[in-house]
């Protein structure tokens, strides 16, 4: 999954910058143009590691956070296939994050810190996974909808000019395309071959995550700060409103073949553009729900404290169990890990 | 290869067969679905990537044992009509497996407890006379060996790390001590497979699994607690109060829909 919040206010970009340092930057955009990656010990601009640092961290943390409303399925599974199939995805965003906290972590911030500004409400993450998974089909519109939007958002950062975010992201989309399809299998299961319930239940869960959905490509370009420096700096290959174009336009012939309909009164296809054109996005309910007063950021960010505190205990353990076999003598060392 | 006793000649009957099967199968699932609570909330993201991971080969366990089970009963049942379609009377998974999660100590110990079983148990059914039986064990017995080096390694850190976690975890193992013993008394069933060699007896497994957890306690700064009187019967279908409450949860869907294709 993804976070689309990447346009949230950070530290002031351009500052006055001295001869010397302007030189430097203008050598690091030319490599940047020739399409060069830049490296962990290459020189970089600071404000270019800056964008990087938040933009990897609040795609971090929404992995970690994304992992949350899908778990809240994981027992109530209807079938052991779907089960085992939940718990693979749910680990899957889980690895995500331990990739994307490592490649922050190669411009010189610690996944503790990034973890601790989450916990203290300092970073954000993505606005999707304040929303409550209220019935099994939520799984199937989930992988579908948003896994969907998080691989338009993804495939281009595959090319960004940070080798290490370009790396990881090469792997995050392999799993995610396998994620999407599985949510809309089992989109197909309940309403092209399940009963009226199973139907109604699936079209419900497409009436609540369709315009969700179309925020997580973040504010219309109009409105996005940051849009054109990340650009710049390829960071960014596509602005907001083009990804999210390219993702209705994916997505409605998906839903017809389902049999549903978007909750869109105004969805059309526009023969001029050769694109679907859509009725206004509600912007405030996006703005509020970054804002923290989402049907769910409470209990989200609950559940992350609450794994926090009470993992507390545990992590010191594990800390002075390793202080321990440090200060003993090799010999009354003990491989705990019995083997066999 | 377990070799059956001279003395006991009787057939095994399919039910038979069914029963022992499903000790294992509902054991694999029960347990399986109380580590996927975790995910999502585990003390690190290593260990939540690790819970994952050991629910996973639990669910696969207990997906090759109900299919097995199903053929075995020969009622045109799958694997999910066993799982999600049976009442907590009929799951004959043994006690331990349905106890609730509590800290992560806890969770440790009921799986340094079970994990240290099954190791010893399905290495032994690798050579069991029932050959489906005998496969499905010899790719458990690898998991296993696995979710044991997790466990065991976690036992000794939180014995032998803080104060507060030796507490913790010795308290756990003192709470969860009383289910240890219907893993390793035999009842008539257990006895009747053994004779058969379809099962290894019960006996050899006790003393096996006792040097194991013996040796991980010594590592792990923590005492054995004294033997328990009361006898669990959770595999032959009598559990704690947990398993209801769990199985409403499981089954919720499969209750709600009867016949929805998922």
């Amino acid at each position: 999954m993804y976070t689309q919040a990447l346009d949230s206010p950070g530290p002031e970009l351009a500052s006055a910058v001295p001869a010397a340092e302007a030189e430097r930057e203008r050598r690091f955009q030319e490599r940047i143009d020739r399409d060069e990656k830049i490296e962990p010990k290459d020189w970089m601009p600071e404000a270019y590691r800056q964008t990087l640092i938040r933009q990897i961290a609040q795609h971090a943390h929404s992995e970690i956070v994304g992992m949350l409303p899908e778990g809240n399925w994981i027992t109530r599974a209807p079938s052991l296939r779907r089960k085992a199939v939940l718990v693979a995805k749910v680990q899957d965003e889980g690895g995500h994050g331990m990739y994307l906290y490592s490649a922050a972590e190669t411009l010189g911030v610690s996944r503790g810190e990034l973890i601790g500004q989450l916990l203290a409400g300092r970073a954000k993450y993505s606005s999707i996974f304040n929303y409550p998974t209220l019935t099994w089909a939520d799984i199937g519109a989930i992988g579908w909808l948003v896994d969907g939007a998080a691989i338009m958002n993804q495939i281009p950062l595959c090319r960004c000019s940070y080798g290490p975010y370009a790396r990881a992201m090469v792997r995050i989309c392999k799993e995610e395309s396998f994620h999407q399809r599985q949510g809309y299998e089992i989109m197909l299961t309940l309403a092209r071959s399940g009963t009226r319930a199973q139907r109604e239940m699936a079209q419900d869960a497409l009436n609540r995550w369709w315009w969700p959905s179309l925020m997580m490509f973040g504010p219309s370009d109009t409105d996005s700060v940051h849009t054109a420096q990340s650009m710049r700096w390829r960071i960014k290959r596509f602005t907001n409103d083009e990804l999210r174009q390219k993702f209705i336009d994916a997505t409605v012939p998906q839903a017809r073949f389902l049999g549903l309909s978007i909750p869109d009164a105004d969805l059309r296809w526009d023969e001029a553009t050769q694109h679907y054109a859509t009725g206004p996005i509600d912007w405030s309910e996006f703005q509020a729900v970054l804002k923290g007063e989402g049907p769910c950021n409470r209990e989200r960010m609950g559940a992350r404290r609450a794994a926090h505190e009470s993992g507390q205990w545990v992590r010191e353990a594990a800390a002075a169990y390793a202080d321990k076999q440090r200060a003993r003598p090799a010999s009354g060392r003990s491989g705990y890990a019995q083997a066999s | 290869m377990i070799t059956a006793a001279e003395s006991n000649t009787d057939a095994v009957s399919a039910e038979q067969r069914l029963r022992y099967l499903l000790r294992l199968a509902d054991t694999s699932l029960v347990l399986g679905q109380r580590l996927s609570e975790w995910v999502g909330h585990a003390p690190t993201l290593e260990e939540d990537l690790a819970l994952g991971n050991i629910t996973l080969d639990l669910i696969g366990q207990a997906r090759l044992l109900l299919a097995y089970a199903a053929q075995v009963e020969g009622r045109g049942r799958d694997e999910d009509q066993l799982a999600f379609l049976r009442d907590a009377a009929e799951f004959c998974n043994v006690s331990l497996a349905e106890q609730p999660n509590g800290d992560f100590g806890q969770t440790i110990v009921r799986q340094v407890l079970l994990d240290a079983w099954q190791v010893e148990l399905y290495q032994s059914l690798v050579g069991s006379t029932d050959a489906q039986l005998a496969s499905i064990a010899a790719k458990a017995m690898k998991e296993c060996r696995y979710h044991w080096r997790f466990s065991c390694g976690w036992l000794v850190r939180l014995g032998d790390g803080t104060e507060e976690s030796h507490a913790r975890v010795q308290a756990a193992l003192d709470g969860l001590w009383r289910f240890t013993g219907e893993l390793l008394t035999p009842d008539a069933l257990d006895a009747h497979m053994a004779s058969h060699g379809i099962a290894p007896p019960l006996a050899a497994i006790r003393s096996r699994w006792e040097a194991r957890i013996d040796a991980a306690l010594e590592q792990a700064t923590l005492r054995r607690p004294p033997p328990a009187y009361f006898p669990w019967h959770g595999k032959r279908g009598v559990h704690t109060e947990h398993l209801g409450h769990l199985l409403a949860e499981m089954q919720h869907l499969q209750r709600v829909h009867p016949g929805a294709t998922w």
